[in-house]
C-alpha cells in the first residue's frame, strides 16, 4: 500500500466508531452497575429499601449487580480497548465494521435482555451466568463474531510479531466462548426457563470450571491485554521484559484452569479434585505476579510522572490491587483458610479489591487515555478533576476491602465458634448483628467509588463538548 | 474412578506442571543470539512507539513460582489429588469430618453425664442445665421461636403461659421429641364467604372484640356446628388437639380480623418438627428444663439469650 502523509498508509483509516461506542457505554454501564451495587450495601444495612416491591428485592437486583459490573461495564471496557489495540498494533482496520456494528449492538441487547429478565426473577440460577436460554444463544452469537472480528484482524496485521496485549485479548476471547457454551449447556422447558444438562456435582463443578476461569480470562486476561498498552503507552517507556511476558502468559492461562476447584472446598467434590483445585491455585500466584512486575516495572524510569500524571497514578494503583488480589485468592484457596472464609464477607471483599482495584481502576485509567483520542483532544478537559476520580476511587475501595476483611475474619470466627456442650456458641443472626457496622463502612466505600463515577462523567461531559474534529484517525505506516 | 481416568488425571497434571517449570527454566537466561539487556529492546515496534526489553526473569519471582511447585508436589504426595492414588497420610474430608464429630460429641458427653436420670422439673432448678438448653434452644428453636423465645406469625411465644399443647414438663418434652403438626382446615368452600364474615364476627366477640360487618348470631350457630368440635363449645379450645382457645387476646397467627378472617377462610398449616431423631433423648429433656424456665411459672430467671 502507499504511503500517506506523516507515516500513515493512505486512505486507510482504524474503525474508531466502534471504539468510540463501547468506550461511552462503558461509563454508562459502569455508573448504572455501581449505584445498583450501592443500593444492594444499603439494603443490607435497611432491609425496607427493597419497598416491599419484588423486582428491587435483594435477591434479583445481586445478579443484575455483578451482570451489569462485570459483563456491561467490564465486557464493554474490554470490546473498546481490544478493537482500538488491535487496529494500532497490527497497523490495520478492523477486518469488518459490519461485523464490528454487529457485536456493538448485540452486546447492548444482551445487557438490556439482562436488565429486564434478572429484575422479574427470570434465572437460570448459576452465579455470574443467571441469563436464560434465548439470552444465552444471544451472547455465543456475539460473541463468535467478536472472535472472528479480532482473530480476523491479527490475522491481516501488516507486522510480522504480534503485540503482547493481543495474545491475551486472543485467549480472553477464545476461552469465554468456550466457558460460556459449555457451562450454558441447558434444556429449555418455556422461553424463560431451562434446566441445565449436568446434575448435582458435576453441575457445581462445571459451574466453578465456568465461574474461576470467568474470573481468570475475563477479569484477568482480557484487563491484562488492556494493562499492556496504555502502561507503556501512558509511560511512554517498553515493556520491561518479552521473556516475562511470554513466560507469565503461557503459564497463567494453562494454570487457571485448574483452579475452580478452590470454590467447592469441602463439599461433596472428590478430594482429589480439591486438593489439585488447591495446588494449582497456590501456583497461580507467580505467573498471575508476572504481568504485575512487567506493568510496574515498566515505569521504572519515569516514576516521576506519577507525581503529575494522575492517570498513570490509576494504572498503577490497579496493578497493586491486580497483585493484592492475585495473592490473597491463592491463599484463601488453601484448605484450612477457605474453612475460615468461604461464605463469609471476606470473600466479598476480595472480590472487589479485584473488581473495583483491579478491573475498574485499569478501565478507567485506560478510558482517560482513550477518550481524547477519540475525541480528537489531547486530553480529558480537567487533569484535576481525574486526581480527585483517583482519591475518592482508591480511598473507596481501602475502606469497602478492609471493613470486608474484619466482617469476614469476624463470621468465619463467630460462626465456627463452639460450646464445651457441643452447641454452636453463636446464632447466625447474631454475627449479623455484629457485621452491621462493617455493612455501613463499606456503604460508604461503595459510595465513594461511585461518586468519582459521577466525576469522570462530569469530565467526559466537558470533554465531549470542547471536542475537536471526530474522524477516523488515519493508519499508521507499521515501523 | 476408572484406572484410564486416573491416568489422565496424573498425566495431565504432570504434563502442566512440568510444562511450566521447563518453560521457566528455559527462559530463564538470555539466549546468545538475543539482543543484551537494558536499554536495548527486542526490535520490534508497534503503534509509533511501543516497543519491549528483554529483561531477564526476576530471580525471587522464579522461585517464588519453584517454590509453590515444591509444596504442590509434596502436598500430591501426602493427599488424594492425583486420581485414584489415596496420598500418604491416607487422609479423607469425610474422615476428618467424622473424626472432628466424634470429639466434639465426646466432650459434650462429659457434660450431659452430670444430667442423666434427672427430670426435667430437677434440670429447669439446675442453672448448669439451663445453660445448655439455652444453648442448644439457640442452635436448634431460635430459627422459628426467636432468640427471645417471644415467637413468629405462626410460631407460638414460649414465654407466656398459654400453651397449645400443654405445659407440663412431660407434655413439653412430647413436644419437643416428637413435633406437632397443628392442622385447621379450610372454611372457605364449606361456609361461604358470608358464613366466614358471621363466623368472624362471632369469634372476635369471643375476646370482647366486634367487627362492623358479619352476624354474630348466625356465626354462633356455624361455629357450634362446625368449629365447636375442635375448639369446644365454649371455644376455649382443646389441648388434646391443640387447638387454641379463642377467648384470650393471642393469635398464633396474628389477631388482626384480615389475619383471623385469613384464618378461617384458608385453613392453618402449622408444622413443628420432630427432634428426638437429632438431639436424643437427654437433650430433648434438657430443652424441655429451658423451655419450662421461660414461662413465669419456671420463676428462675433464666433469659434467653
Amino acid at each position: 500500500m502507499a504511503q500517506g502523509t506523516e507515516g500513515t498508509l493512505a486512505g486507510a483509516t482504524y474503525n474508531d466508531r466502534v471504539v468510540r461506542q463501547f468506550a461511552l457505554m462503558t461509563i454508562v454501564w459502569g455508573v448504572v452497575g455501581m449505584s445498583v451495587g450501592v443500593l444492594l450495601a444499603a439494603q443490607l444495612i435497611w432491609p425496607a429499601l427493597n419497598f416491599d416491591v419484588p423486582w428491587l428485592t435483594y435477591s434479583r437486583l445481586r445478579p443484575l449487580h455483578t451482570n451489569a459490573v462485570i459483563f456491561a461495564f467490564g465486557g464493554s471496557a474490554l470490546f473498546a480497548s481490544s478493537y482500538y489495540i488491535v487496529q494500532r498494533t497490527c497497523h490495520v482496520r478492523l477486518i469488518s465494521d459490519k461485523l464490528a456494528g454487529f457485536t456493538f449492538w448485540g452486546w447492548q441487547l444482551v445487557i438490556l435482555l439482562a436488565a429486564i429478565t434478572l429484575p422479574l426473577g427470570i434465572t437460570s440460577g448459576k452465579e455470574y451466568a443467571e441469563l436464560e436460554w434465548p439470552i444465552d444463544i444471544l451472547i455465543a452469537i456475539v460473541w463468535v463474531v467478536y472472535a472472528i472480528v479480532f482473530l480476523g484482524t491479527l490475522a491481516i496485521r501488516r507486522v510480522k510479531h504480534i503485540y503482547v496485549a493481543n495474545w491475551f485479548f486472543a485467549a480472553f476471547i477464545i476461552t469465554v466462548a468456550i466457558l460460556h457454551i459449555v457451562n450454558s449447556a441447558e434444556i429449555p422447558v418455556t422461553l424463560t426457563k431451562s434446566y441445565s444438562v449436568y446434575a448435582g456435582t458435576v453441575d457445581a463443578m462445571v459451574q466453578w470450571w465456568y465461574g474461576h476461569n470467568a474470573v481468570g480470562f475475563f477479569l484477568t486476561a482480557g484487563f491484562l491485554g488492556m494493562m499492556y498498552y496504555f502502561v507503556p503507552k501512558q509511560a511512554g517507556r517498553p515493556v520491561y521484559s518479552y521473556r516475562l511476558s511470554v513466560v507469565h502468559f503461557w503459564s497463567l492461562i494453562s494454570i487457571y484452569m485448574w483452579a475452580g476447584p478452590h470454590h467447592l472446598h469441602y463439599t461433596t467434590l472428590p478430594d482429589w479434585a480439591q486438593s489439585l483445585g488447591m495446588v494449582f491455585s497456590l501456583m497461580l500466584l507467580a505467573p498471575s505476579w508476572g504481568g504485575m512486575i512487567n506493568g510496574i516495572m515498566t515505569l521504572s524510569g519515569a516514576w516521576h510522572k506519577l507525581r503529575t500524571d494522575p492517570i498513570l497514578k490509576f494504572l498503577i494503583v490497579s496493578l497493586s490491587f491486580y497483585g493484592m488480589s492475585t495473592f490473597e485468592g491463592p491463599m484463601m484457596s488453601i484448605k484450612t483458610v477457605n474453612a475460615l472464609s468461604h461464605y463469609t464477607d471476606w470473600t466479598i471483599g476480595h472480590v472487589h479489591s479485584g473488581a473495583l482495584g483491579w478491573v475498574a481502576m485499569v478501565t478507567v485509567g485506560s478510558l482517560y487515555v482513550l477518550i481524547p483520542r477519540l475525541y480528537g483532544r489531547t486530553s480529558m478537559w480537567s487533569t484535576r478533576l481525574i486526581d480527585w476520580h483517583f482519591w475518592t476511587t482508591t480511598i473507596g475501595i481501602v475502606l469497602y476491602i478492609t471493613a470486608m476483611w474484619i466482617a469476614g475474619v469476624m463470621q468465619g470466627l463467630m460462626w465456627r465458634a463452639t460450646n464445651a456442650d457441643g452447641t454452636l456458641t453463636y446464632t447466625f443472626v447474631e454475627a449479623l448483628q455484629a457485621t452491621h457496622p462493617f455493612y455501613i463502612v463499606r456503604l460508604c466505600g461503595g459510595a465513594l467509588v461511585l461518586a468519582g463515577m459521577f466525576l469522570m462523567i462530569y469530565n467526559v461531559r466537558r470533554t465531549l463538548q470542547e471536542r475537536g474534529p471526530v474522524i477516523d484517525q488515519p493508519v499508521m505506516a507499521p515501523a | 474412578m476408572t484406572p484410564g481416568l486416573s491416568a489422565f488425571i496424573i498425566i495431565l497434571t504432570t504434563l502442566n506442571v512440568v510444562g511450566a517449570v521447563w518453560l521457566m527454566l528455559s527462559m530463564r537466561r538470555r539466549r546468545g543470539d538475543e539482543p543484551g539487556p537494558g536499554a536495548e529492546t527486542t526490535g520490534h515496534v508497534w503503534d509509533g512507539d511501543l516497543g519491549e526489553y528483554n529483561n531477564p526473569l526476576p530471580r525471587w519471582w522464579l522461585w517464588l513460582f519453584f517454590i509453590s511447585v515444591a509444596f504442590a508436589i509434596g502436598y500430591l504426595v501426602l493427599y488424594p489429588g492425583m486420581g485414584n492414588y489415596a496420598g500418604r497420610l491416607g487422609w479423607t474430608s469425610i474422615n476428618q469430618h467424622e473424626a472432628q464429630q466424634r470429639a466434639s460429641e465426646a466432650q459434650a458427653q462429659q457434660i450431659m453425664a452430670r444430667f442423666t436420670g434427672k427430670s426435667v422439673a430437677q434440670l429447669r432448678d439446675d442453672p448448669a442445665a439451663r445453660v445448655v438448653g439455652r444453648n442448644l434452644f439457640a442452635n436448634n428453636c431460635a430459627v422459628c421461636h426467636g432468640s427471645d423465645a417471644h415467637g413468629n406469625p405462626g410460631f407460638p411465644n414460649l414465654t407466656d403461659q398459654d400453651w397449645l399443647y400443654g405445659g407440663a414438663p412431660e407434655q413439653l418434652e412430647a413436644t419437643i421429641a416428637g413435633g406437632r403438626a397443628g392442622v385447621m382446615i379450610p372454611w372457605q368452600d364449606a361456609l361461604g364467604a358470608s358464613g366466614v364474615e358471621n363466623v368472624l364476627a362471632y369469634v372476635l366477640t369471643l375476646s370482647g372484640r366486634s367487627v362492623p360487618a358479619g352476624d354474630v348470631a348466625t356465626g354462633k350457630q356455624l361455629f357450634a356446628a362446625n368449629c365447636a368440635a375442635c375448639h369446644g363449645e365454649d371455644a376455649h379450645g382443646n389441648q388434646a388437639l391443640g387447638a387454641p382457645n379463642l377467648t384470650d387476646h393471642t393469635w398464633l397467627y396474628g389477631g388482626s380480623v384480615d389475619a383471623v378472617r385469613a384464618s378461617i377462610a384458608g385453613g392453618r398449616q402449622g408444622q413443628m418438627p420432630a427432634q428426638l431423631e437429632r438431639l436424643g433423648p437427654q437433650r430433648v429433656k434438657l430443652l424441655a428444663a429451658y423451655v419450662l424456665s421461660l414461662g413465669a411459672g419456671g420463676g428462675s430467671g433464666a433469659a434467653a439469650p
